[in-house]
């Protein structure tokens, strides 16, 4: 086997690089944590978390995010802040090219990078992001007390989220293009007894409507082929994800036509030696725990195949 | 591991510290409850150690200084604008990555 700086590298630090970084620091691999940020990934955006074993209180997403990384921590896990522009996996020796220009190689690595939040793709969104525009609930809530507001979508993150928003907007109208919601019953529940919270159904943003100060309304469109306008200060565009995947070698690896990276139930990839966990992967269920799992299940076929490597 | 490159501001210092700057400044508008925002830190500290001295890094709590945010708009955080001779240069909103900071920040300096 030719020499490598690591037996793994781990590529993005959310539950499921965390989970796998904590297995392979416990078996005392040589092994690395790739994060461009600071580590967390999508759960930092995300208020509370209430479906997360062992906390029957409930957790705030970035508390938890602290606790991961800290059991990590405590078992030494080597981390790196930088980010992976491209990789080469298809050799024994897998090669990661990073922002700096510095090079790593990995005789296995775990690709958990993830993914971020889907664009409606209208008229208005790029230009009014942060005037308006958001993906983050969390984070620009507190900007729209005592405001009229929309929210897109109808899964749980949406309804979620337009929940947490009744906190500060003092109207809240949820858009959604079917006549029912995705999200779990309990939040549909939450959601159907608030009443700063309006359902728009059968309806689609056509386009975002703003002017210096920022987003003035939205032009719906509804199923029936009528059109009408909602006068808002902000919408948060919650229409579920896409794929972290513009640095990966997506004629090496394979993906599923959304662009999430095809695994079996042990994690592995079509390469040898190159795994993927948590959302970046092909599946149904994105959820934290299945994130966690999956780093767990890729650090150990990593760990087998070091064991079987000539 | 906060740097003591970056100083904070508040809305009744933004004149002096940032406006009246002889260097570009870059100003981070951050939160306590906004976990991206916690996220860029580290990023912040590091671009705050290699532009010493040719660009101020600063930060600015939202939730302590109304004043500031509201003058310029800002509806969603992190938002970093950078000002140069007391004017907007460019702003990004977003926990972006190194390269796109550093982009940003190459258009004052």
């Amino acid at each position: 086997m030719q020499q490598a700086d690591y037996q793994l590298i781990i590529v993005g630090g959310g539950p499921a690089g965390l989970t796998a970084g904590l297995y392979a620091a416990r078996a005392r691999l040589k092994a690395l944590l790739l994060e461009k940020g600071a580590t967390g990934g999508q759960v930092l955006i995300t208020d509370w978390v209430d479906n997360y074993p062992a906390f029957p209180e409930g957790v705030n997403g970035f508390d938890l995010i602290d606790k991961m990384t800290a059991h990590v921590d405590r078992f030494d896990l080597e981390k790196k802040f930088s980010t992976v522009t491209s990789l080469d996996l298809a050799q024994d020796v897998k090669t990661l090219f990073l922002e700096n220009g510095e090079q790593l190689t990995g005789q296995t690595v775990i690709i958990c990078t993830g993914a971020k939040p889907r664009k409606i793709g209208v008229k208005g969104e790029e230009e009014l992001r942060g005037k308006g525009v958001s993906y983050c609930a969390t984070c620009d809530g507190p900007f729209y007390r005592n405001q009229e507001i929309a929210v897109v979508g109808g899964g749980n993150t949406a309804i979620q989220e337009a929940i947490h928003l009744t906190k500060f907007a003092s109207k809240i109208t949820v858009i959604h293009r079917r006549d029912e919601l995705r999200a779990t019953k309990i939040l549909q529940e939450k959601a159907f007894a608030e009443k700063k919270i309006d359902f728009l159904w059968n309806a689609e943003v056509s386009e975002i409507v703003g002017g210096k100060t920022g987003v003035e309304s939205l032009k719906i469109a509804h199923k029936d082929g009528t059109t009408s306008s909602l006068s808002v200060t902000g919408i948060f565009i919650l229409i579920g994800i896409e794929p972290n995947n513009e640095i990966l070698p997506l004629e090496q690896l394979e993906t599923d036509d959304n662009g999430f990276i095809v695994t079996d139930t042990e994690m592995c990839t079509n390469l040898p030696g190159v795994y993927a966990a948590g959302d970046i992967r092909s599946k149904k269920s994105r959820q934290i725990i299945n994130a966690a799992g999956e780093g767990a299940t890729a650090e150990l076929s990593a760990e087998y195949y070091l064991g079987h490597l000539e | 591991m906060a740097s003591d490159k970056v100083i904070h501001v508040s809305d009744s210092e933004f004149d002096s510290k940032v406006v009246k700057n002889d260097l570009p400044c870059l100003v981070d508008f951050w939160a306590p409850w906004c976990g991206p925002c916690k996220a860029i830190g580290p990023v912040i500290d590091d671009l705050a150690a290699e532009f010493d001295g040719r660009v101020q890094i600063a930060k600015m709590n939202v939730d302590d200084n109304p004043a500031t945010p509201g003058k310029f708009g800002i509806r969603a955080i992190p938002t970093l604008i950078l000002f140069k001779d007391g004017e907007v240069v460019d702003q990004i909103t977003g926990a972006v990555g190194k390269a796109q900071l550093n982009e940003l920040i190459n258009k004052a300096v």
